[in-house]
């Protein structure tokens, strides 16, 4: 078995609070889904949609998002997977894709080759 | 101090599915308590934010076991930061300026505001809010809605079958008018208070009935418009100077339809008309609950329509058959509703309770003289009325037609498969 990061990137914020109910739901079911079918490792965590960035040699800090608003990370998950087709699939039932969103599935890099 | 995962995360499902929306109403009041009205979208985008948060957090983590606290503190504490950093850049709530401008004051005032028993008042104090002179009746239902029921512009439009942009139109014309007074509505025992409870009510009347007779044509919709209007309903009832024999009859009024929902449309979405429904699906609680608000609105000295409606509709709730109901009470109780409230609907449900005790003939006759019938031309019940007393008459070919002509008008599948339904059954 292999691991992979789930990035959530981007998605709609919910239109009224009924829909914000039912989005979160959503992301319940499936999450629980996952876990049913032993691919979670890690349920991960919410990320605060901005933040600081350090960089370069003189550690110039500077104030996030880093990225467009649809690109903005979200949160993440850790899952596993027989290999990355298996990930990717097991990541389509994720309901950041009806409002827009996007899912970024990264291996993580094997330590013990 | 973020509120952070107070217990194991529960499961979504158990959740009550109106949470969101109902919280929505507590929060956006307690805020514009604080805030004062002029700065209710500053409210409104704080809730917004309180539910982005919680949407957030509870994917990963779960719903914690007080979903609503967990809310109100996330709510509480956006307040703070938000008072804090602009305390000099807005006015706030006159009443609570000096409290809000201490930094001694501020928390401790915060929290009074989001007591449940303080938001409780201000829930009753934004519904008379709401209803403000100025404003038209449609105006204040949506505002109603929008701001205590926590239904979106969009989810509204869907409601009343009305354009997305009229109905946006509507709601930010309406809080303007609010925008102009700062504090909410003072609930004390004044003239104002007497006057603004008749049109609180008529707001809720009209709520009501918007799911029980209107245009939209998902049930669950409906369903949901006369629940919303029963729960504040029951709200006013809670209240000393809000539980008048007005409002209990009402409640009443309220519980008797709502008695009689789950068989007016089946599970497949199917209208059925009176004689048609299965009574012994009608739900007896709400019946009892019906009996009993109509007896507690037998006191004082005035009949308003709600008490008249009320009774007419107890007594097709009581009847075990429609052949026994007592067409006679219910035609005499329409008459007192047509000096009260006069209208062509009233007049051609009269009609319709006339034709059941003297025969179609007598009320075709009063359909014919309605004073003010022109006004019905685009009521589709209209043309229905007179198809079935013409069929009962025995002239299927003159009720095609005017079931045809009902059927042109249907507002939604579901009436235009019922009237579809009738067109049928004259043969042919």
């Amino acid at each position: 078995m292999a691991e992979f990061l789930y990035l959530y990137r981007g998605g709609e914020s919910p239109k009224s609070p009924a829909e914000g109910q039912e989005v979160m739901q959503k992301w319940m079911a499936w999450m629980k889904e996952l876990g049913e079918k032993g691919h979670l490792k890690a349920v991960g965590s919410p990320l605060e949609k901005t933040g600081k960035l350090v960089s370069g040699k003189q550690k110039v800090v500077s104030d996030g998002p880093f990225a467009e608003a649809k690109d903005v990370i979200g949160g993440y998950t850790l899952v596993t997977a027989k290999d990355i087709d298996e990930a990717v699939e097991a990541s389509k039932g994720c309901p950041i894709f009806l409002a827009n969103g996007a899912v970024e599935v990264r291996p993580i890099l094997q330590m013990n080759m | 101090m973020e509120p952070h995962q107070q217990s194991e995360g529960r499961e979504g499902a158990e959740l009550d599915p109106q949470l969101f929306r109902h919280e929505s109403g507590r929060m956006v009041v307690a805020l514009t308590r604080l805030f004062g009205m002029h700065n209710l979208a500053l409210a409104e985008d704080v809730v917004q934010d309180a539910f982005c948060r919680a949407i957030e957090v509870w994917k990963f983590s779960g719903v914690p076991a007080n979903p609503s606290a967990w809310l109100m503190a996330t709510a509480k504490h956006r307040a703070v930061d938000i008072l804090r950093r602009e305390r000099t850049a807005r006015t706030y709530a006159p009443e609570l300026t000096r409290m809000i401008e201490s930094e001694w004051t501020l928390v401790p005032t915060i929290h009074e505001v989001f007591e449940p028993h303080a938001i409780q008042d201000d829930q009753l104090r934004m519904m008379f809010s709401c209803c403000h002179p100025r404003l038209r009746e449609d105006a204040r239902v949506a505002l109603v809605l929008h701001i205590l029921c926590g239904f979106s512009v969009g989810e509204i439009a869907g409601a009343f079958v009305s354009g997305l942009a009229a109905t946006e139109k509507r709601i930010t014309r309406a809080k303007k008018v609010l925008a102009k007074s700062k504090k909410l509505f003072d609930v004390g025992a004044t003239v104002e208070f007497s006057r603004r409870l008749a049109d609180v009510q008529r707001a809720l009347y009209l709520l009501f009935n918007e799911g029980y007779h209107g245009a939209s044509a998902e049930s669950a919709v409906r369903v949901e418009l006369c629940r919303e209007a029963m729960r504040l309903t029951s709200m006013l009832l809670e209240h000393p100077l809000g539980n008048t024999p007005g409002t209990r009859a009402l409640a009443a009024l309220m519980s008797f339809h709502a008695a009689r929902l789950p068989a007016r449309v089946d599970a497949s979405g199917q209208l059925n008309s009176l004689p048609e429904q299965d009574r012994s699906t009608w739900d007896k609680g709400l019946i009892a609950d019906g009996v009993r608000l109509l007896e507690l609105s037998a006191t004082g000295d005035k009949v308003t329509e709600y008490h008249v409606e009320a009774a007419i509709a107890a007594i097709h709730a009581q009847a075990e058959r429609m052949e026994s109901t007592d067409w006679g009470a219910i035609v005499a109780l329409y008459d007192t509703l047509m000096t009260i409230r006069p209208s062509p609907i009233v007049a051609l449900n009269r009609a319709i309770a006339i034709a059941q005790k003297e025969g179609p003939e007598r009320g075709i006759a009063e359909i014919g003289a309605i004073v003010d019938r022109e006004r019905l031309a685009g009521y589709p019940f209209y043309f229905a009325a007179l198809g079935e007393l013409e069929l009962r008459r025995g002239r299927p070919e003159v009720a095609r037609g005017q079931f045809a002509a009902a059927r042109k008008l249907a507002r939604n599948e579901m009436e235009r498969r019922f009237l579809e339904g009738r067109v049928k059954a004259c043969g042919m």
